[in-house]
């Protein structure tokens, strides 16, 4: 591996002292590392600055500060965010208090209707079934007098139909009915 | 070890070979090689996620400004945890380091791609570019108390010297341990998958065990992959902490 190296390096000096080449002969494959041919540290070093320098450049100028400021608005808008839920929160909570206050004035004014047409109807009622009761004793009294005069005819009715009966029957039987007993007796029975 | 990697076919280290990319056997500093390519692979692939991704500016996230904000979060809280309030200040460095390491990391992991992240030099020049920059700033902001971190007033006073002088080795041992650390775990799993991919390749079809340690070690690697990155990060942290507020 040292005497690889060391072929390199003299190839590499070779190269370098040649009139036709500035810079060195690259192998195709490796001798030992590649890591430590020096001879390629001075193109590695400048590439490296080069790029570091753009990286640099990049991120100091556009990349962190564009981050910095959207990461600063993001906080921004958190922290906004959630002064507006808090004061809307409040809102809500002040909107419910309001519509239990509304809630609880509607029920009472309900009752209080209910209460008062509930009394209406009930002093309406009061007179209705005063007048109804009026008319039912006026036509229950005129119903008695009508069944008592109908009852009285069915007794005078019946009161002839006895005598009638008992003359026929005592006429068929063969006896001379006296009408004055006959009547007589049909009355007592009729008490009786 | 090369006679056995022609014996077998296995190249495990060919992966990270440093070509041109346009053909052409010269590598002059300037050259683009396939290491440029990956590594412009990640520069896009980090625009796309942080810039495209979150081109609509949501309240509402999309999935892919999501992930952006995520990994913003994610080191924004490593830094302001590790650091304090006032390393804010170098929070795009080390985001830029987390994001080329975690991409290069990932992007390394596609079949037949490249991981800038395995090079030494890659890892090695952003080490030493963060202890430079640590050092510097920590004389710069608190002048010779910054080497209070080396004198530690906790200890009884006889072992002081003896601890200042393993906490400046250690010190020093920073860039090589931050450096190595990534590269040597990038390389070493990418070099395992490659040597069980050669198995699998002179089995043939009955590969199955090959195939089945692929996949084991290709699941352990996305893990790795991530957890270099940060750690690469919060070591960076944990060093800008001790420049920042050497006392503690």
């Amino acid at each position: 591996m040292a005497s690889g190296t060391e072929t390199t390096h003299d190839a590499t000096a070779d190269a370098a002292h040649g009139a036709a080449d500035a810079g060195h002969a690259v192998a195709e494959h490796a001798d030992g590392m590649p890591q430590l041919d020096f001879s390629t540290f001075g193109n590695q070093i400048f590439w490296l600055v080069l790029t570091l320098g753009i990286i640099y450049f990049v991120l100091a100028k556009i990349a962190l500060p564009r981050i910095a400021a959207v990461l600063a608005e993001r906080q921004g808008t958190i922290t906004s965010d959630i002064a507006a839920a808090e004061n809307l929160k409040q809102k809500a909570v002040e909107a419910e208090e309001a519509y239990n206050k509304a809630l609880a004035d509607a029920r009472a004014k309900a009752g209080e209707i209910v209460a008062e047409a509930k009394a209406e109807i009930q002093a309406e009622l009061a007179v209705a079934a005063a007048k109804a009761d009026a008319e039912i004793a006026a036509k229950a009294t005129e119903s008695e007098a009508e069944i008592a005069k109908v009852r009285a005819s069915a007794v005078e009715s019946v009161k002839a139909v006895a005598k009638d009966t008992t003359k026929e029957i005592l006429g068929a039987m063969g006896s001379k009915a006296d009408a004055k007993a006959v009547t007589a007796a049909v009355n007592a029975r009729m008490k009786g | 070890m090369a006679e056995e990697a022609s014996a077998f076919n296995i190249h495990p280290m060919d992966q990270f070979v440093i070509k041109p990319l346009f053909g052409g056997h010269e590598l002059n500093w300037y050259t683009p090689t396939n290491e440029t390519l990956w590594m412009g692979i990640a520069i896009l692939a980090i625009i796309g996620l942080l810039v495209l991704g979150t081109r609509g500016r949501a309240i509402i996230p999309s999935r892919t400004q999501s992930i952006a904000e995520m990994a913003y979060g994610f080191v924004y809280n490593m830094v302001v945890d590790v650091a304090g309030k006032d390393g804010l200040k170098y929070f795009p460095m080390i985001m830029t380091l987390f994001m080329f390491i975690v991409f290069s990391n990932f992007l390394g992991l596609l079949p037949m791609a490249f991981t800038p992240t395995s090079h030494i030099a890659v890892t090695a020049v952003m080490a030493m570019g963060v202890f430079l920059f640590v050092t510097i700033l920590g004389f710069a902001r608190n002048g010779m108390k910054f080497l209070s971190i080396f004198w530690i007033s906790a200890a009884p006073l006889a072992l002081r010297p003896i601890l200042a002088l393993i906490e400046i080795i250690s010190y020093f041992v920073r860039p090589i341990s931050h450096s190595i650390r990534l590269a040597g775990n990038m390389m070493a799993g990418h070099a395992v998958i490659k040597v069980f991919a050669g198995f699998a390749g002179a089995l043939g079809l009955g590969a199955v065990a090959p195939i089945l340690a692929i996949s084991a070690v290709y699941a352990l690697e996305m893990l790795v992959a991530f957890i270099q990155a940060y750690v690469f990060a919060i070591l960076t942290c944990v060093y800008l902490k001790d420049a920042l507020h050497p006392g503690h």
